[in-house]
């Protein structure tokens, strides 16, 4: 039988405020236990929420950038559930009246197959706190720090019908929000968690199949494979005569496998109402307004921008789109260079992102700088540089030696440009290999490369490429 | 619309509330009676009326986003029944 997958993710971002949703604790990551929670982090009696306007407003801010109905009046509600890492007892969430209602957003795939997802809703909500399971001979420590932490939960429709489709949905919101400068979209920290719902269907089947909540996916990778995993284990279940279970699924990276999370003996019974303790939210038009006037320029836009004003390629253009950073880098370097943009999106994409990778920084703990990388892209465009220098220059500017021009004086690593000093090497070389030039001459075209070699031995690597091959082969055919 | 003994028992599991087994039958009763008073309600015909989510007509004032609490876990862990390392001790919550 043909199946068909269908996949929906909820999506946790942590909001990017200083404070606590409901509290005036800090948020600050990798504080020593307990160190940041309060009374009302703590749920002490008499203790009361008060809202965090920055997160109404981050809240807002990603609603109006999904092209979502933005709710003028929202509610918060008691979800409850017992826990040791909720010590009230219950989570503050959103239920019926969401902050953020219908949205939707673009995705496109690396093979540049481009499809609309719809967001079902995001709401505000407050994250719990941390289970530290080992080595409290046979207790659990709990660490509250994190308690009270404001998070967007961004819930897609049930529209993806691939892993690599979900992937590439979780990527765009992730760098959507980290446009946004709403959260700070790290993964391993657990400040962007993904939950992923999996269902199959027989093919042309208009229900939905049951599906399973799949959860502890901490990079996109984990997120693809534990799809994957799952999707392979319902269709096993289900072609060989069982039923697939409503369950909650844990991802277990070193297997890569999903297993069941011992289910309670009763059901999830939340048991939402109203928050007594919180008003509704109310936001006006002029509010609105402004949030919207202070939207940056979100990935899509950006990159259909540098298609067009770069005549870049949309691989390209989504390679430097997909980090606010790194698009600010590639055109700030460029407004140095004033070279053609292709030259430029060459050495962020290639020389400078390996070497990010290969160090493990974010673009903006580069070593090289915008200015720096602009500096060297003129050097090669106005051909004092081959790529071959420009490289050489490159890795000497990340080791901290200082900007390109004086690396080049430094190091004596100007290209030779010169067509007679080029022509004297030329000819000095042939003098010294008159067998490997008979051979050329007599139909060995093969041996043309191992001369451009000794050549460019001889000039020390500095020759201009392009013009030694055409003085080497004028020579060789003359 | 009534609770039934079970009913009252399934609630008090999810709330976590002992009780005693002679008091399900009066509870069923009790929390039959104000079910009983919501249906009564519901019969009001409340077409067009917007639901109140509080009892109070304002709106939630916001908090600006600065950090105006410091350390007190002393203070706050002073009369937690175990505590170690500064993490909170409870009894054993996974298998």
């Amino acid at each position: 039988m043909q199946w068909e997958t269908v996949i929906g993710l909820e999506i946790h971002a942590q909001l990017a405020t200083k404070s606590k949703i409901f509290s005036g604790s800090s948020t600050a990551f990798g504080a020593e236990p307990n160190t940041q929670a309060n009374v009302v982090d703590l749920g002490m009696p008499g203790a009361l929420p008060v809202l965090n306007a920055e997160a109404v407003r981050l809240a807002v801010t990603f609603g109006l950038a999904i092209n979502a109905v933005v709710n003028r009046r929202s509610i918060f509600a008691r979800k409850n559930y017992f826990y040791p890492d909720l010590p009230k007892g219950y989570q503050i969430s959103q239920m019926d009246l969401p902050i953020v209602a219908r949205g939707e957003i673009l995705i496109e795939q690396e093979d540049g197959t481009s499809q609309t997802v719809g967001i079902t809703r995001a709401h505000l909500e407050e994250d719990a706190g941390k289970s530290l399971h080992e080595d409290f001979h046979g207790l659990t420590g709990i660490d509250l720090n994190r308690a009270g932490t404001p998070l967007l939960e961004i819930v897609s429709e049930p529209d993806m019908r691939s892993a690599k489709e979900a992937v590439a949905y979780a990527k765009t919101i992730h760098s959507l929000v980290r446009y946004l400068g709403m959260c700070d979209g790290n993964m391993q920290e657990g400040s962007f968690r993904v939950d992923a719902n999996v269902s199959v269907r027989p093919k042309g089947q208009a229900e939905f199949g049951t599906r399973a909540e799949v959860k502890n996916v901490n990079s996109f990778r984990f997120l693809e494979r534990a799809i994957n995993f799952e999707v392979e284990r319902q269709i096993d279940v289900l072609e060989s005569g069982g039923k697939v279970v409503q369950e909650t699924r844990l991802y277990d990276p070193d297997r890569d496998e999903t297993r069941s999370m011992r289910s309670k003996e009763e059901a999830h019974d939340y048991r939402y109402f109203p928050d007594p303790d919180l008003l509704p939210v109310v936001l006006d038009e002029a509010y609105i307004e402004t949030v919207h006037a202070g939207l940056p320029e979100l990935p899509n836009d950006k990159k259909q921008r540098f298609v067009k004003q770069y005549a870049l390629s949309p691989y390209d253009a989504s390679f430097l789109t997909a980090e606010r950073e790194l698009a600010d880098y590639f055109e700030n370097a460029l407004k140095v260079a004033g070279c053609e943009a292709k030259l430029a999106a060459n050495w962020v994409m290639g020389d400078l992102s390996a070497a990010l990778n290969k160090a493990g920084l974010e673009i903006k703990q580069s070593p090289v700088n915008a200015d720096m990388l602009g500096g060297l892209l003129n050097r090669i465009a106005d051909n004092t540089l081959s790529g071959k220098l420009a490289k050489e220059v490159f890795e000497a500017m990340w080791a901290g030696e200082g900007g390109a021009d004086a690396i080049i004086e430094k190091k004596g690593l100007k290209q030779i440009t010169d067509e007679g000093a080029i022509a004297a090497i030329v000819d000095a070389v042939l003098a010294q290999f008159p067998e490997q030039v008979a051979e050329f001459r007599s139909g060995k075209d093969k041996v043309f490369g191992f001369l451009v070699g000794q050549v460019m031995k001889a000039a020390k690597g500095k020759a201009n490429p392009a013009q030694l091959n055409a003085v080497l082969k004028q020579r060789l055919e003359s | 619309m009534s609770i039934t003994p079970n009913e009252v028992m399934k609630i008090a599991h999810l709330a976590r509330m002992s009780v005693d087994h002679d008091d399900v039958e009066r509870y069923a009763q009790d929390l039959s009676g104000i079910l009983n008073l919501v249906e009564h309600m519901n019969q009001v015909d409340v077409r067009g009326i917007e639901p109140m989510a509080h009892p109070l007509d304002m709106c939630q004032r916001l908090r600006a986003d600065v950090v105006t609490e410091f350390n007190q876990r002393d203070t706050l862990q002073a009369h937690a029944p175990a505590v170690e390392n500064g993490l909170f001790l409870v009894p054993k919550v996974i298998e």
